[in-house]
């Protein structure tokens, strides 16, 4: 965003910033509550005693108000455009409601209750939340995710799971409808972008706390000042002492602690992830185990064949073209990978096309094979070796055991070719499937492992094949053959031992891990039951994202750390500032802590309000956009955030006031 | 000898027993609190005291039973100096006001020892030593009970129980305080400290019969070290010729005072098996102390005032048998734990020099601070630190495995508020006032700074006086002593509440995501806040103060 662009925005929210300056909305931030009435007081003593440089820290004072107040607006400005165009799409819709006896009625959306069975059609938006029971159907969910791609939403499996607000556009599915209306997806989120369910996360509540005591303290300073200040026979007028109390409360942070807040959440938002609170957004950057599903997340999600592997005997060709027949008409991505092996490895080979009275096996889990019926009792088989073996009702040689223990422990899949015939039953050879481990995943897990993440790669092959990929893609552990309640288990191990673990997950077996997960991110195309236990949705369904999600969740810790540490080392200019100007007539050997040579008395306290003021303004874009996160060690990025905030801090504003004191000492009755 | 000779063999003297005597005597240390067999005198005291020892008490019935025991031993303490005229070897002195009492009571009960009266013409041998004295070692040991309990909290989880602080206060009088008190005492004797049950009659140089003045003295001192107490046997305190006679003596005293605080944080590193973090605590204390002591020594040195000037140093307030040297390291040693005993006036150190003193005090007494209260000081600072440095790296806080969330912070963040509180307020409504002026011993920003140095010395539990401030009415006495009350138990209360927390939380492992609060970086940045929250706390009090006069 340039700055014209930044400006323009910031003056567009000017006016819900002014109807923020409220004081029973005010004093919920007891920082800038004691601005405001510092602001009134200074006001009242501005209208009984006029002078410029009284008027003038009135009208500043002010300002610093108002300026906290517009972070909350702007930041606040990106859900509400948001919520306004969901709210759109949530426009009344009527349902038509199934019936015990299988009659139809139309009814609001409104009135449906958990439980309600309802008929969507093509051209219809669906109701309200819920599974889908019976058909399938492409359902276009731009309206939430931003995606103008159809996705397709069918009975049982993980993929059941329907939003209300979104529209069918092909086809008929029956919908149970699965969340109260009121409480539906599209009605939470509208409550989250716009802010009206945001509670304090415990981090913020527990900086609230010291920032508090910052204040207190410095009110106990500017309260006691006055009886030390006239034995030293100086005045401390009241304007003076409310200046100094505004300096040195910690309103930097104080003013923008919500806004940085409600980014946060803003840019999970962004990034298309739903979080259902900005607890959740915190613990993300806690977390220290990173449950990562292998398929679809570390390996692109289907396997692909890399080689065929003959038995003795048996021609390469052979081999070849008894694969590729069982796979032709096999539409899984891996039985089309074989095809394509085939064609890729013999382009010139005469294509033996399918026989038109060839039968296709469908692959089953009982039988856990594929393959083909040829004309004239030749049948084709490809599956895992033991459930082959046991078609061919032969034991496997040491020559076909070899070759797939050999492939399992290079990580791939093993999948054995077997023929029946006139000829006999016989095992052809083996088709090597590999998973490819998606490109960039060893980097991006050698970064987590400097944040002190750990990763866990959670897959359902055996062990020697989970701990091969594994070793490709640089993860730490690995939990193979894992059952939900495997999952479940590790959940409760690392966090028995104090970790943080953040997961994600579609299913609807996955919930309990889900649930029992402190980041539960679930995949927005997963079953409702799945989104209901996580405390994240994905709107993308994109299990890479935890990875953005635990950097987004830092980046807000850092940067409200960083803003408190720029407030506190502030004031040490501030009272370099103020506090010569206040003691100066008094004992003029004070002069000597005037370092900054500001002109007058009354333009180093104008000065230093003014860039007190300023600064909140100057720091609305970065509470916004939030502190550059780079992945590293604690020790390194807090040795880089200490030298910009905490150095850079103590420095700034003793130029900052220098200069606004050159200016600010050019009107008339200040300097 | 030259001062500055002798001065830096004193310092070299003294680092090199703290140096030898730190690994024995802090795992000796950690020993006494972990040890589960008590001895045969020990299980007569707690029968006595219907206190069952293998007991654990919860962090409330901890706090309740420190609260109630402070309150049973000001009670005594004031009956006792209020009837002293009814009791043996009084000296025929009589019964002390009640002000007084009030305020010598809660002095010695909350380890500060801030005296009001002078000790040779107000109190008679058995309010010293049944009194004083013991109060001395108790005061000691109930400093030592806390930090222990708030070890505990980092050493165990989901734990309800902090300890039991019968046992702990029994065997930190009973198996560390009282033995090394008598050695240092019977060494105290043997470098010429009084030791008698009555004052003798000497001859004097010019013939005449002098009355020395006697009394318990060194077993007192030596306690009044060694527990960071402060409480001197004569009004001189330790530059009374028979409180601290020699350069000898006054090594020891500087010893004594140091030991303790030094070796805890050995303790410490031993209890939580990390000696990585007690040689970070170690050394940001040892950095304080010797910035303060550099700094002092400097402006003792070469104080340019025209009194100096004819001395040949700054000599004004100090004993000659000392030097500025060894006055300056004293003062800065008593004013860095929470003695407040004094070799020196204060009063008469140089602007700069009485100002460091000054915040020596005012930053929380952690340099290396008081028995027990310096590392549990230090302890809370260091979790002020953590919370800082812990959002700046993407993480909730944690310190030794400890989440830092919102009734941790609560505790720490009261806990650095009351002592600021309550000497601002003091200060304020005492200079609101105008009797205080006609109290103040000097004008300007000099009486401003008694006053200030005052209340600093009684919140934080020093009691040393920078002098010229006449403290005996009746609003000086009963406000100090307010200060002095709860600048002791209201932050032992929370650290005792804060140790009940940690000790249920589990243990977060460390990663290299956790920040590490071991080493040079962790040790800078909490060097960095004890100043920072110091000094803009207590900057335009400085600056009114010690900062206008040395400017001008």
């Amino acid at each position: 965003m340039t700055t014209r662009e930044f400006a323009r925005m910031m003056l567009g929210q000017l006016p819900a910033a002014l109807r923020k300056v409220d004081p029973r909305t005010l004093w919920r931030n007891p920082v800038m509550f004691v601005v405001w009435c510092g602001s009134v007081a200074t006001s009242v003593a501005a209208a009984l005693d006029p002078g410029v440089s009284t008027i003038a820290l009135a009208v500043w004072l002010w300002l610093t108000v108002i300026f906290g107040n517009l972070a909350e607006a702007v930041a606040e400005r990106r859900g509400k455009a948001q919520a306004d165009s969901l709210r759109a799409t949530r426009a009344d819709t009527t349902a038509r409601r199934r019936a015990q006896d299988g009659t139809l009625e139309p009814v609001a959306a409104t009135g449906l209750e958990v439980g309600d069975v309802v008929v969507v059609e093509a051209g219809e938006v669906i109701p309200g939340d819920g599974d889908v029971i019976e058909g399938i159907a492409s359902v276009d969910e731009s309206a939430i995710t931003g995606e103008s791609a159809p996705v397709i939403r069918e009975a049982g499996g993980d993929r059941s799971g329907v939003t209300g607000g979104t529209t069918v556009l092909s086809d008929r599915i029956v919908v149970r409808i699965t969340t109260a209306a009121g409480q539906t997806f599209l009605d939470r989120m509208i409550a989250l972008v716009e802010g009206t369910s945001r509670r304090k996360t415990p981090n913020e509540v527990a900086l609230e706390i010291l920032l508090l005591s910052l204040t207190a303290v410095f009110g106990t300073v500017v309260l006691t000042l006055p009886p030390m200040a006239s034995y030293a026979g100086a005045s401390t007028p009241l304007v003076v002492l409310v200046a100094l109390l505004v300096c040195l409360i910690p309103t930097t942070i104080g003013a923008l602690l919500s806004a940085i807040g409600i980014a946060g959440m803003d840019r999970m938002v962004q990034v298309n992830v739903l979080a259902m609170s900005g607890r959740a957004v915190e613990a993300a950057g806690d977390v220290s185990t990173l449950l990562l599903d292998k398929t679809g997340t570390i390996t692109i999600g289907n396997r692909e064949a890399v080689d065929f592997l003959p038995l003795t005997g048996v021609g390469a060709d052979e081999l070849r073209e008894a694969a590729r027949l069982a796979s032709l008409a096999d539409q899984t991505a891996e039985g089309r990978s074989i095809v394509r092996l085939a064609d890729r490895l013999a382009p010139d080979a005469a294509v033996v096309a399918l026989p038109a009275d060839a039968r296709f096996v469908e692959f089953s889990a009982t039988t856990r094979m594929s393959g083909v019926d040829l004309p004239g009792d030749v049948e084709i088989r490809k599956g895992a070796a033991s459930a082959v073996q046991a078609w061919l009702g032969a034991t496997a040689t040491h020559e076909l055991e070899g070759i797939v223990e050999r492939i399992a422990t290079d990580g791939g899949t093993p999948l054995v070719v077997g023929r029946a015939g006139p000829q006999g039953r016989v095992a052809l050879g083996v088709v090597h499937l590999k998973d490819i481990v998606k490109s960039g995943m060893r980097e991006r897990f050698e970064q987590l492992r400097r944040m002190g993440i750990r990763t866990v790669m959670v897959t359902g092959d055996n062990r020697l094949t989970a701990e091969a990929i594994a070793r490709e893609a640089g993860v730490d552990d690995v939990l193979a053959e894992a059952t939900p309640p495997d999952k479940l288990d590790l959940i409760r191990r690392e966090q028995a031992g104090g970790r943080l673990v953040a997961m994600t997950g579609d299913g609807t077996n996955d919930a309990p891990a889900l649930a029992a997960a402190d980041v539960g991110v679930a995949m927005n195309s997963g079953t409702s039951a799945a989104k209901e236990a996580g405390n994240m949705v994905d709107l993308d369904s994109d299990p890479t994202k935890l990875i953005d999600i635990v950097a987004i969740g830092k980046q807000m810790l850092i940067t409200r750390g960083a803003l408190t540490t720029f407030s506190i080392a502030n004031d040490v200019a501030k009272y370099f500032a103020i506090l010569p100007a206040m003691f100066m007539a008094a004992y003029p050997a004070l002069a000597g802590l005037n370092l900054m040579r500001l002109s007058t008395p009354e333009s180093a306290i104008l000065s230093a309000v003014v860039f007190n003021a300023l600064v909140i303004l100057a720091l609305i874009p970065l509470a916004l956009r939030g502190v550059r996160f780079r992945p590293g060690t604690a020790e390194s990025v807090l040795r880089r955030n200490l030298l910009v905030y905490g150095l850079g801090g103590l420095v700034v504003p003793f130029v900052g006031i220098k200069l606004i004191d050159m200016i600010v000492s050019l009107l008339p009755g200040i300097g | 000898m030259s001062d500055t000779l002798a001065g830096l063999l004193t310092i070299g003297a003294v680092v090199l027993v703290l140096a030898a005597v730190y690994v024995p005597l802090g795992d000796y240390m950690a020993r006494v609190f972990e040890r589960t067999s008590h001895s045969r005198l020990e299980r007569a005291l707690y029968r006595v005291g219907g206190v069952d020892p293998d007991a654990e008490q919860s962090p409330r019935q901890y706090a309740v039973a420190v609260l109630a025991f402070s309150g049973v031993c000001v009670v005594a303490l004031m009956a006792l100096l209020m009837g002293q005229a009814a009791l043996p070897m009084s000296r025929e002195l009589p019964g002390v006001g009640w002000d007084t009492a009030l305020n010598t009571a809660v002095s010695f009960v909350t380890n500060t020892n801030w005296q009001s009266y002078a000790g040779e013409s107000t109190l008679g041998f058995t309010a010293q030593m049944a009194g004083l004295a013991v109060q001395n070692f108790l005061s000691a040991a109930v400093g030592l009970t806390v930090a222990v309990a708030l070890v505990r909290g980092f050493t165990r989880s989901h734990a309800g129980t902090i300890g039991n602080f019968w046992v702990d206060l029994v065997r930190g009088t009973l198996r560390l305080l009282l033995p090394i008190a008598v050695l240092g005492a019977l060494a105290l004797m043997a470098g010429g400290v009084v030791q008698n049950l009555a004052d003798t009659t000497a001859t004097g140089v010019t013939g005449a019969p002098v009355v020395v003045p006697g009394g318990p003295v060194a077993s007192q001192e030596s306690i009044k070290l060694l527990g960071t107490n402060g409480g001197g046997f004569f009004n001189a305190n330790s530059a009374h010729p028979l409180e601290n006679p020699t350069a000898l003596t006054n090594l020891l005293q500087v010893l004594l005072i140091l030991v303790i605080p030094i070796s805890l944080t050995r303790t410490l590193g031993t209890l939580l098996d990390n000696r990585r973090q007690a040689r970070t605590i170690l050394g940001v204390m040892l950095g304080l102390l010797v910035g303060a002591l550099a700094l002092t020594t400097w402006a003792e040195v070469t104080a340019q005032s025209d009194a100096a000037r004819a001395a040949g140093a700054a000599m004004e307030g100090k004993e000659s048998r000392f030097g500025v040297w060894a006055s300056a390291l004293f003062a800065v040693v008593t004013t860095g734990t929470s003695t407040g005993a004094v070799n020196a006036s204060h009063d008469s150190m140089t602007p700069l020099g009485g100002g460091v003193v000054l915040l020596n005090m005012l930053i929380g007494e952690v340099s290396p601070g008081g028995v027990g209260s310096g590392l549990y000081g230090m302890l809370m600072v260091s979790i002020l630190t953590v919370f800082l440095c812990g959002l700046m790296v993407g993480r909730t806080p944690e310190l030794l495995g400890k989440r830092i969330g919102k009734p941790e912070m609560t505790c720490v963040a009261l806990y650095t508020l009351t002592s600021p509180v309550l000497v601002l307020l003091g200060t304020g409504v005492a200079m609101a006032l105008p009797p205080t002026l006609d109290a103040m011993g000097n004008p300007g920003q000099h009486g401003f700074t008694e006053v200030l140095y005052a209340y600093a010395s009684a919140a934080n539990n020093n009691g040393s006086a920078f002098g010229g401030l006449t403290v005996t009415s009746t609003f000086f006495q009963v406000t100090l002593a307010i200060a002095t009350l709860l600048g002791r138990l209201v932050p032992i209360v929370l650290v005792l509440m804060l140790a009940g927390r940690l000790a249920r939380q589990g243990l977060a492992p460390r990663t290299s995501g956790t920040l590490p609060t071991d080493g040079p970086l962790f040790a800078g940045v909490t060097t960095a806040v004890v100043l920072v929250v110091g000094a803009l706390t207590f900057f335009p009090a400085l600056v009114l103060g010690p900062v206008a006069e040395a400017l001008s």
